[in-house]
């Protein structure tokens, strides 16, 4: 699949940031005044900010208030509905430890379980895809839950929750790239399969329907890059879990190296995101002879 | 809503012989012809001049080869459009309740006042049945020529999809697969009509028929194909050419 970078920096951003929310919501730190201020604006910066970024790879944005319609069937529009329904129970929340120094904890509790479901919805839109094997399995929505937990945890300074959830997350990615890898093979997809020929023989493609890529292949057949991916797996496992644990947990209290432990975390977690896109393998790519 | 209908009163759809598509891209070009000026946002070309020409096509036609072992290689030419699903993922993907299926006749489109060009069902579509046109920003698909099967404005023989009015092999065919005596059924049955990649749980209506196995000429058979009830012709000339035969292989 493509790696936009528009829906590569939704996904990250407004992951971390509904994490953060998630975390805030039960108190965790336990923060008011201008502290929770900055706390809250970072965490809507990036949610808000990763849901303006995913507007920018649409043909027609004028039509995405629509896009809140039809939350009975469609993952993407039930993100929608939650991600601002979310934003605006946890503001009432925020107003109160901002402003009032007081806890209307329902408001706070609620708002955490609903970004913790917008998170859900934002990996259904992926895990759904049955015509992208590497997507379609449980742990998609595990890993995206992880990656906003860990890095939520991390960015509100929860020191302990946030080591052992990095560790987790690392090893969860890990699984679900080495599951990942065999996905396609065992969903039993095959350019003989694709074009019901496999009765005649060994089938390949002689001729193009065009004569350069088209709108599919740009967007489905995305294999630019993926032969970097290894060393970019290797980048994405050091820096997003390995070495924001370490610094959490051999030096907790150096603001300067907690600050190096978050921007780890942000550049292996945009390395793994990219990956997630550009190693997606969709089956259009069977009528294409081409993965 | 984007949910699908339970039931459609009809399903009309497509039956494509690929024993007889000769791949002349001509239902490729009619259908872009007929869908440019008529349903919808016109089908754009980018760069249409130019070293990428890249352009929204309803309609596709790729060539296959298939080789098994010890037997001749089989072309086959494949035209693919939208398959018209029963349980289409493209539909059900839809954030803003443009996609939708006909309750009436099954068909799938695309209402592109509603479309926000997201993309996301031409990612659920395992065919490839969906391309973004990029000068308008909406998702265009086949219609199966909504605006010819009702239009009473036309000759009832032209009431088709253009493909198929088109096609000079007779290869595409068009019918109601809800009525087991229509065309295409009984066509579907008679020839084994298949379902492509039925184990995404799609439930397309359209069906392929696949090719007729081919003679092998290829085998130590003794058969001349083009003169099969003829005597063999002699291997060696007589007279005057065979002398000359020998004494040139002699020198």
């Amino acid at each position: 699949m493509h790696p936009a970078p528009s829906v590569i920096i939704f996904t990250s951003l407004s992951g971390l940031g509904f994490g953060l929310l998630a975390w805030l919501g039960f108190g965790y730190p336990n923060v008011t005044g201008m502290t929770a201020f900055i706390f809250f604006f970072i965490a809507y910066a990036l949610a808000v900010g990763g849901l303006i970024s995913s507007t920018f790879h649409l043909g027609t944005p004028k039509n995405a208030i629509k896009a809140f319609s039809q939350w009975r069937t469609s993952w993407l529009s039930r993100e929608g509905v939650m991600s601002i329904v979310s934003l605006l129970v946890i503001a009432v929340y925020a107003i109160g430890v901002i402003f009032f120094n007081q806890r209307w904890q329902i408001f706070g509790w609620l708002g955490s379980v609903f970004s913790l479901i917008t998170i859900y919805t934002t990996s259904m839109i992926y895990g759904q895809m049955k015509t992208v094997p590497r997507w379609y399995m449980g742990l998609t929505p595990v890993l995206f839950l992880l990656y906003s937990l860990a890095g939520g945890a991390l960015l509100a300074a929860q020191v302990l929750p946030a080591a052992l959830l990095l560790v987790a997350l690392t090893i969860v990615q890990y699984f679900s790239w080495h599951i990942g890898d065999g996905a396609f093979k065992q969903a039993g997809h095959t350019i003989e399969t694709a074009t019901g020929l496999g009765n005649l023989g060994k089938v390949r493609l002689l001729e193009s329907p065009h004569s350069s890529p088209n709108y599919l292949m740009k967007e489905m057949v995305h294999v630019v890059g993926r032969k970097h991916a290894q060393k970019l797996r290797m980048i994405a496992i050091v820096l997003l879990g390995m070495v924001p644990a370490l610094i959490l947990l051999l030096a907790p209290a150096n603001h300067m190296l907690v600050g190096v432990a978050v921007l780890s975390h942000l550049i292996g977690l945009f390395a793994a995101r990219w990956l997630f896109f550009a190693e997606a393998e969709h089956v259009v790519g069977l009528y294409y002879d081409k993965r | 809503m984007t949910a699908l209908p339970n039931s459609t009163d009809k399903k009309l759809g497509l039956v494509i012989d690929l024993d007889t598509c000769v791949g002349c891209h001509a239902c490729v070009i009619s259908c872009k012809e007929w869908n440019t000026s008529n349903y919808g946002a016109p089908l754009s070309d980018m760069d249409a001049y130019g070293a990428e020409p890249d352009g929204t096509f309803l309609n596709r036609v790729h060539t296959f080869e298939a080789k098994a072992p010890e037997k001749p290689a089989q072309i086959v030419h494949f035209p693919k459009s939208c398959l018209h699903c029963e349980d289409a993922p493209c539909v059900t993907v839809c954030p803003t309740g443009a996609s939708y299926k006909r309750t009436e006749d099954g068909i799938v489109l695309v209402n592109e006042a509603d479309c926000m060009g997201c993309g996301l069902c031409a990612w659920a579509c395992p065919y490839g049945a969906r391309e973004m046109d990029k000068a308008e920003g909406v998702m265009k698909k086949c219609t199966l020529c909504v605006d010819r099967i009702y239009n009473e404005n036309i000759p009832e023989e032209d009431r088709v999809p253009s493909c198929v009015k088109t096609c000079p092999a007779g290869a595409r065919h068009f019918g109601d697969f809800a009525d087991p005596e229509s065309n295409v059924s009984i066509l579907s049955a008679a020839r084994g009509g298949i379902a492509l990649m039925e184990d995404q749980g799609t439930k397309p209506v359209n069906r392929y028929l696949p090719p007729r196995p081919k003679a092998d000429v290829t085998g130590t058979s003794q058969i001349d194909i083009p003169n099969p009830f003829l005597e063999p012709t002699p291997q060696k000339a007589g007279g005057f050419l065979g002398w000359l035969d020998n004494a040139l292989e002699k020198i």
